[in-house]
């Protein structure tokens, strides 16, 4: 299983940004004139790093700058990162619609790749005369696609319309017998760019689990591109996170998506907020403290802890203090509401609040909060992704035993043998 | 089974580069996908007569008309002889039918990646294959036309004219596979110049016009018989093809070994030098089409 199916190699991609007419022309010819006389392509020494939202000097950009990775067999591989980090421009190269500017990628098997469900579909052909179309275009013999027909048909749920031109199909079921093709070709390797973000979610449900068969069921590679981290999580075990064209991390998926996340939002790692003077009620500070009362960047499961908030109303309402605790991708895990113990403090001027945990309940990860502030008035202060938190795996359990899931929380919990025995 | 092990371990099924070698035809690949030439062939032709009444007729109806237009302006009028071809219709409908294959193979191999971009960007084939398909799709096209300037032959065999059928007629496969030979030659030379620069698809359009005109289509070659015109012509290497077309198919006009041979090294020069263009252009056309 460690055969090393995909190799990339300082693989770069440049792109021309702007018009492509006379000014390309005389690009065009100045490289040729370097060539004949033996000399390197002027243009391939400029270029910068893609960062679309500053604009540079430059006409070139490097959409993708010496990426090198590995990928084994029957590894589910998740591509992450930001609108115009290269992600697609990876997998352009990689199903071969373009070519790299240097470097290079050995592939090991057969390659299918769906940047698009339905590509090459023409409206006039029927349901059946566009199956086989298009399952041709994705790499399929007659036979192949003669042997899985029935399948397909069954998967997409349109056996009454085969013989419709599909110009006819409502759209989701256009999609679902494009992607019905898709998901049944056979590659070793399978290249998916976005193609879940079509259709209704019981199709996705659908589409996902095909997915999920293919690579732990048949022990086939999956290359995937989705900004649906959840969709992500579920079906991949190796992410790699793109950044500006270059590689920023390669690991785990879980540990992926934290980098992902912990590079991408700007949620703040210091605990003092700069408050507005002018407003009523200001959260000024958030602190995690030990049992001991000590200040603590990080937390282990099980610890007992401490959340020291201060915060400066100017009014006479009472105020509801509420920490929310929520996953690097945004999934809220639990709510520490005062207002589910009727907690009211009272009292002008600068306030300090403290919240305990007697035994802390997450998984090791980043994690952050969100801290309201509800007066028993009109008064409101909301201060979503306020500060990150990273949580260490803990003998939770007091008995040495660390959990190896990832998802969820930990609850005390206790067995216990009954008295009686029911029959 | 250790072997074949070993033996994947050091080798690539397949390696993305950025350069390519010059003339890389990968013709095992294209055999591979045969079954999507073929799919293309019928996808052209089913959406082509959809929803149209006379459907496959159109093939049929668009020769006459014109051979009709030819005979009344360049026979009637014109008054230009047609190599002693009786009655002249025959001499204008086979030269219009093979002139047809000829353009309709390069107007649609030509605009091959700008139609197909959508297609070409999402998925990887040989890309040779679209071409190729427009190439056997027209040549459905054509067998129809000549079915078509056959029963018409045989009517006017019953007419009481002497259609003279010789040994020359199994040279026809020949010169069709020359002509689609040079028309898919020129048009993907001209496809791959136009992903860059579309001037040349206009340049095409009107191309194709004239060259109808450097070629006896519409005349025959003897009608330049001592004119300082003839080499002109006869160095356009279509010349042959046409004149010996009609020469299978009536016996008359010119026939030489030579000037076949002149248009068959021609067609592999072009061939040759689209399929290296071809080759260098559509790794990386999407970027710039």
């Amino acid at each position: 299983m460690s055969n090393i199916v995909i190799k990339v190699e300082d693989l770069s991609k440049q792109y021309r940004l702007g018009k492509i007419g006379t000014g390309s022309f005389a690009h065009d010819v100045n490289r040729w004139w370097h060539r004949i006389r033996g000399k390197e392509d002027p243009y391939l020494k400029i270029g910068e790093v893609n960062d679309r939202t500053t604009s540079g000097g430059s006409e070139y950009v490097w959409s993708l700058r010496n990426i090198s990775f590995q990928i084994r067999q029957g590894e589910a591989v998740g591509i992450i990162g930001r609108n115009g980090a290269g992600k697609s421009t990876l997998l352009k190269i990689l199903s071969r619609t373009t070519s790299p500017t240097t470097g290079s990628i050995k592939i090991k098997g057969r390659v299918a790749s769906l940047l698009e469900v339905g590509t090459g579909f023409h409206p006039e052909l029927t349901g059946r005369e566009n199956i086989f179309l298009n399952g041709a275009i994705l790499g399929m013999t007659k036979r192949e696609i003669r042997s899985k027909f029935d399948e397909i048909v069954d998967f997409a749920g349109v056996e009454r319309y085969i013989d419709t031109p599909v110009k006819r199909y409502s759209s989701g079921m256009y999609v679902r017998l494009a992607f019905g093709v898709a998901a049944h070709l056979e590659p070793e390797i399978l290249i998916v760019d976005e193609v879940l973000a079509v259709g209704d979610a019981e199709f996705q449900r659908k589409a996902l689990g095909k997915m999920k068969d293919v690579s732990e069921g048949d022990g086939r590679t999956v290359l995937f591109v989705s900004h649906n981290m959840a969709a992500i999580r579920s079906l991949c075990t190796q992410g790699i996170v793109l950044k500006t064209g270059q590689i920023s991390f390669v690991g785990q998926i879980e540990d992926a998506l934290q980098h992902y996340s912990l590079s991408n939002n700007n949620i703040k790692n210091t605990n003092d907020f700069t408050p507005d003077e002018n407003l009523p009620l200001e959260v000024m500070s958030l602190r995690v403290l030990n049992a001991e009362g000590q200040e603590k960047d990080r937390i282990i499961s099980g610890d007992h802890v401490w959340f020291e908030l201060i915060y400066r109303n100017d009014s006479d309402e009472g105020i509801i203090p509420a920490i929310g605790f929520y996953d690097f991708v945004d999934n809220p895990i639990f709510l520490c509401g005062g207002i589910l113990k009727n907690s009211i403090f009272k009292g002008k001027g600068v306030n300090r609040v403290l919240l305990e945990i007697k035994k802390f309940p997450l998984l090791a990860g980043n994690y952050y909060m969100n801290i309201e502030l509800k007066g028993t008035g009109s008064m409101r202060r909301h201060i979503p992704k306020a500060c990150k938190i990273f949580v260490e795996n803990g003998d939770f359990y007091g008995t040495g035993v660390v959990p190896q899931w990832n998802k969820g929380v930990l609850i005390d919990f206790e067995w216990k043998k009954a008295q009686t025995v029911v029959n | 089974m250790e072997y074949l092990k070993q033996k994947q371990k050091e080798s690539w099924d397949m390696v993305i580069e950025p350069k390519t070698r010059l003339l890389d035809l990968n013709l095992k690949e294209i055999w591979r996908y045969r079954d999507l030439i073929m799919l293309f062939v019928r996808r052209d032709f089913v959406a082509q007569f959809k929803q149209t009444i006379l459907g496959p007729l159109w093939y049929i109806i668009q020769p006459i008309l014109t051979t009709l237009m030819y005979a009344l302006i360049f026979g009637r009028i014109a008054r230009i002889p047609t190599d002693g071809i009786q009655p002249p219709l025959l001499f204008y409908l086979s030269g219009i039918t093979m002139w047809n294959y000829f353009a309709t193979c390069l107007t649609s191999t030509a605009n091959t990646f700008v139609t197909n971009a959508n297609i070409f960007g999402k998925v990887y084939f040989p890309r040779l294959v679209l071409p190729l398909s427009v190439v056997i799709s027209n040549l459905v096209r054509f067998g129809i036309q000549f079915l078509l300037l056959i029963a018409i032959m045989i009517y006017f065999h019953f007419q009481g004219h002497t259609i003279g059928v010789n040994v020359y007629w199994i040279i026809i496969p020949i010169l069709l596979l020359m002509m689609a030979g040079i028309g898919l030659g020129l048009g993907i030379i001209i496809s791959s110049l136009t992903t860059r620069y579309r001037d040349f698809a206009v340049f095409l359009t009107f191309a194709i016009q004239l060259a109808m005109y450097a070629t006896p289509v519409v005349y025959p070659l003897s009608f330049l018989q001592n004119t300082k015109y003839k080499t002109l012509i006869a160095a356009n290497p279509l010349t042959p093809l046409i004149e010996s077309f009609r020469y299978a198919l009536f016996g008359k006009g010119s026939f030489d070994l030579g000037s076949l041979l002149y248009s068959a090294v021609f067609m592999i020069v072009v061939l040759t030098l689209g399929v290296i263009l071809f080759n260098k252009v559509e790794k990386n056309f999407m970027d710039t089409v």
